[in-house]
């Protein structure tokens, strides 16, 4: 089909969507959802905020999923190869490299009370590395030269770890009573901020390696 | 909270294993092997065990973590689910073998294994959520997983197919997270037992059913949306092409399924039904078509999924036959799966003896000098089509006999055309082995290859005499309204 | 509950960013565009979810806002491996538009 017929039906076809969208929301009634269910479990999870108590344990398994679906990525890319040159050009001269060193510690910082912070109120796993990722992306394209990572097997358990362990504690759950992905009574709080630790860990490397969008070391380098 | 009872036991295990042997092989790629074969044993058992709970002790629908739905997340395993573990597993276990004889040990192709134990994780945890948000998540990581295996060989072929397969899965998992938007802000729910109970006939239950049943029938390669699935699982590794074909596609048409047997009961209208079930026959043709003017070996097997990924669409008008209408079109899942990982796997062998070239007519001279290979081709050939003594064979007979006694014989005659299609190109794959002429075998294949292939093709015989069998474990899901 | 209008621009801006990213998405050859749209697609659902969230009179519902992080780190990792992909193709195809017309095999 010629780009601009086709452009037509689907602008038409995308305004018709829009139109049933509307008025298919309009037509939904009001409701409160899950919000009481959840208000009425709040005393039995060991954490104070409900968007942290949906994500690291009424839902749980949900986070465990999409903690896969980041490491998968991270396998995707690298199965296509390695990184040769950096995905930007490096910035050259004193200002940006000074002011990193400033800047970095304190996305440290603040990455690790977002963690803590997700526990009472906004925050948590992802939002803690995202900004500990934002950091490692400026160091990386800071430095004009191939950045020093650590070694392979390292990065591979570093992307891993978050994973591994919520899996661990989730299948712990399995013979001590709550069952699969569930936490034993008491233990929320200490294993939901194990798991966020660790999460967040994984997600700031993940989504370095994957800015720099390919394997950062030799097949042979693989052992 | 509730306890824990032994039928989500099995199925947490079904998840736990093959995440946990994906880890492993991520973490230590030259071990990839043989934490692959230690995987897919044990995650065969496991699927063994659960089909076994399913056929004791009927369907087991329990939540994670002890938080009962509308708060926590249920997993279902009932006959349906256990039927699709149990046909993953299976073609799983004879891929893993296969790919023994096919990834090199070292190098970049040891990756295959990581990727092949992610995909099979997330296939089992799509087979046995219940809840339609976390379905949306094992979507995206069936996607991911697809994407890598179709890239991993690397040419520009390969790279453009996994680029429009990747497009088109994500276009199709953002309109089925439009339709979860849609269930949610109408039901308030997400488990899909809940959204059957609230059911409903409104507008956005409406959309929500278009959004989400395009979004899947185009990650199922619903003729007209499959243009992807050729140059993907054509140009994908042969045990990658094969777990796509087999297993992949099967994901997204087993959502679809599972959605109209639940969610979407109340708006399963005769006219939609009929809709579906049309289209699933305009890809039986076309597929058809496609695969009877294709030159090449793996083109030609894989239009040949988008046929008979037609066949499977006759489930929707069948729901309304009377109870269990759709389990003949669950059934052939099975034996499409089967018979198609190994025309795939066979394809891999003559391709590699032939040089890397798989046009048919070269393809024909490799095929006279490799009975094994050939052999396991002409069955795996002859249970696709449906010829008797194959489970493909059975599984036709089935799907007939649901049109004839639901008073839609024109369905009948719809398949019985389809097969004689399929036959066409079966025979143009098959008929120039037979023909005199020299042979000569090519380039070495591990004989383990041609083993596996020809031990996969026995068991498209074997299965025709598990047709009561699965019948029964595939009846053993409740469903409620019209269809059940 | 009663319902206030307060979520309708929301859930209006949402519906108009999934249409206006789907049609970009599927007449744009450009990858990077597509890529782009898949995400402005992405946060039109996912600002709908919100606004369902959002509409009662009372507290917002947590459920949806988890569903809604979930989905953007999904979302994240799919675009890394999309864009990642369209590296690797740009030198074999000589720029990133998706070649035109149904591919060849």
């Amino acid at each position: 089909m010629n780009p601009r017929p086709l452009s037509l039906l689907s602008g038409g076809l995308s305004a018709l969507l829009a139109l049933l969208l509307v008025s298919a929301l309009w037509d939904t009634p009001v409701h409160e959802g899950v919000s009481a269910s959840v208000a009425g479990a709040m005393g039995h999870t060991g954490v104070a905020h409900p968007v942290t108590a949906v994500l690291l344990d009424f839902r749980a398994y949900d986070t465990l999923l999409e903690m896969a679906v980041v490491l998968l990525a991270v396998l995707a890319t690298w199965s296509l190869g390695r990184c040769d040159t950096l995905p930007a050009r490096p910035v050259q001269g004193p200002v940006m490299r000074g002011g990193l060193r400033h800047l970095i510690p304190l996305a440290v910082l603040t990455g690790g009370y977002l963690i803590w912070a997700g526990g009472a109120g906004s925050g948590g796993a992802f939002q803690g590395g995202a900004v500990l990722a934002a950091s490692g992306v400026m160091w990386v394209l800071a430095w004009p030269r191939r950045p020093d990572l650590p070694a392979p097997l390292g990065l591979r358990v570093g992307v891993t770890l978050g994973v591994a362990v919520f899996l661990a504690i989730g299948v712990a759950g399995l013979p001590l009573g709550p069952g699969f992905m569930g936490y034993p009574p008491g233990w929320s709080y200490g294993l939901i901020l194990t798991v966020e630790t660790a999460a967040a860990c994984s997600i700031a490397l993940s989504l370095v390696l994957l800015f720099l969008g390919g394997r950062p070391w030799r097949d042979a380098e693989d052992g | 909270m509730e306890g824990m009872s032994d039928g989500l036991t099995w199925a947490a295990w079904l998840l736990i294993v093959p995440l946990a042997g994906a880890l492993l092989a991520g973490v230590w790629p030259r071990a990839g092997r043989w934490i692959a074969l230690a995987t897919s044993v044990l995650v065969a058992l496991l699927a063994l065990g659960a089909a076994a709970q399913v056929w004791t002790q009927g369907p087991q629908v329990v939540s994670l973590g002890g938080w009962v739905p509308p708060l926590g997340i249920g997993l279902r395993l009932d006959g349906l689910a256990a039927f699709m573990l149990l046909v993953a597993a299976l073609v799983g276990l004879f891929v893993g073998g296969y790919s023994l004889g096919y990834i090199p040990r070292d190098g970049h192709g040891e990756r295959f294994w990581a990727l092949w134990l992610w995909l099979w994780a997330a296939l089992n945890a799509l087979f046995l959520s219940g809840d339609v948000f976390n379905l949306y998540v094992t979507l995206e990581l069936v996607v991911l997983a697809s994407t890598a295996l179709v890239a991993l060989s690397g040419g520009a072929a390969a790279l453009l197919a996994a680029m429009r397969y990747l497009m088109v899965g994500l276009l199709g998992s953002m309109a089925y997270l439009m339709g979860v938007a849609l269930l949610y802000t109408q039901h308030g729910v997400l488990d899909l037992g809940l959204l059957a109970q609230r059911g409903g006939e409104g507008t956005a239950m409406m959309l929500a059913a278009t959004l989400m049943s395009v979004g899947l029938m185009a990650k199922a390669a619903l003729f007209p949306l499959h243009v992807w699935l050729p140059p993907a699982h054509g140009s994908a590794p042969a045990p990658a092409s094969a777990l796509l074909s087999a297993l992949v596609v099967k994901g997204a048409f087993y959502i679809l399924l599972r959605l109209w047997l639940t969610v979407f009961q109340d708006l399963a209208h005769p006219g939609v039904m009929q809709l579906l079930g049309g289209m699933g026959m305009l890809a039986v043709f076309w597929g058809g078509f496609m695969s009877l003017s294709a030159d090449r070996l793996k083109p030609l097997v894989a239009y040949s999924t988008v046929a008979q990924v037609g066949y499977l669409f006759l489930a929707f008008p069948f729901l309304l036959a009377g109870p269990g209408g759709w389990h003949a079109a669950v059934f052939l899942v099975a034996a499409h799966a089967t018979a198609k990982a190994c025309l795939f796997m066979a394809a891999g062998n003559l391709q590699e003896a032939n040089g890397g070239d798989d046009r048919l007519a070269s393809v024909a001279e490799v095929m006279r000098a490799r009975p094994l290979t050939s052999f396991a081709l002409g069955i795996a050939g002859a249970s696709l089509v449906g010829l008797p003594f194959t489970v493909g064979f059975v599984a036709k007979w089935i799907l007939l006999q649901t049109a004839i006694t639901s008073g839609a014989a024109f369905w009948a005659v719809g398949v019985v055309a389809g097969g004689l299609l399929t036959g066409a190109y079966v025979f143009r794959l098959l008929g120039p082995a037979f023909r005199p002429g020299p042979g000569r075998s090519g380039r070495p294949v591990p004989v383990l290859r041609e083993g596996v292939t020809l031990a996969l093709a026995l068991v498209c015989v074997l299965l025709g005499f598990a047709g009561s069998a699965g019948l029964r474990l595939i009846a053993a899901t409740p469903v409620a309204g019209p269809g059940g | 509950m009663a319902e206030s209008l307060h979520a309708w621009p929301f859930f209006g801006s949402g519906v108009l960013l999934f249409v206006l990213g789907l049609h970009a998405l599927v007449t744009r050859p450009h990858l990077l565009i597509k890529v782009l749209a898949f995400n402005v697609m992405g946060s039109g659902t996912f600002m709908v979810l919100l606004s369902a969230a959002a509409r009662g009179s009372g507290e917002p519902d947590p459920v949806p806002q988890a569903l809604v992080i979930t989905g953007i780190v999904v979302a994240v990792s799919a675009t890394a491996v999309a864009l990642a992909l369209m590296l690797r193709l740009y030198p074999i195809l000589g720029g990133a538009g998706l070649p035109p017309g149904p591919p060849e095999d």
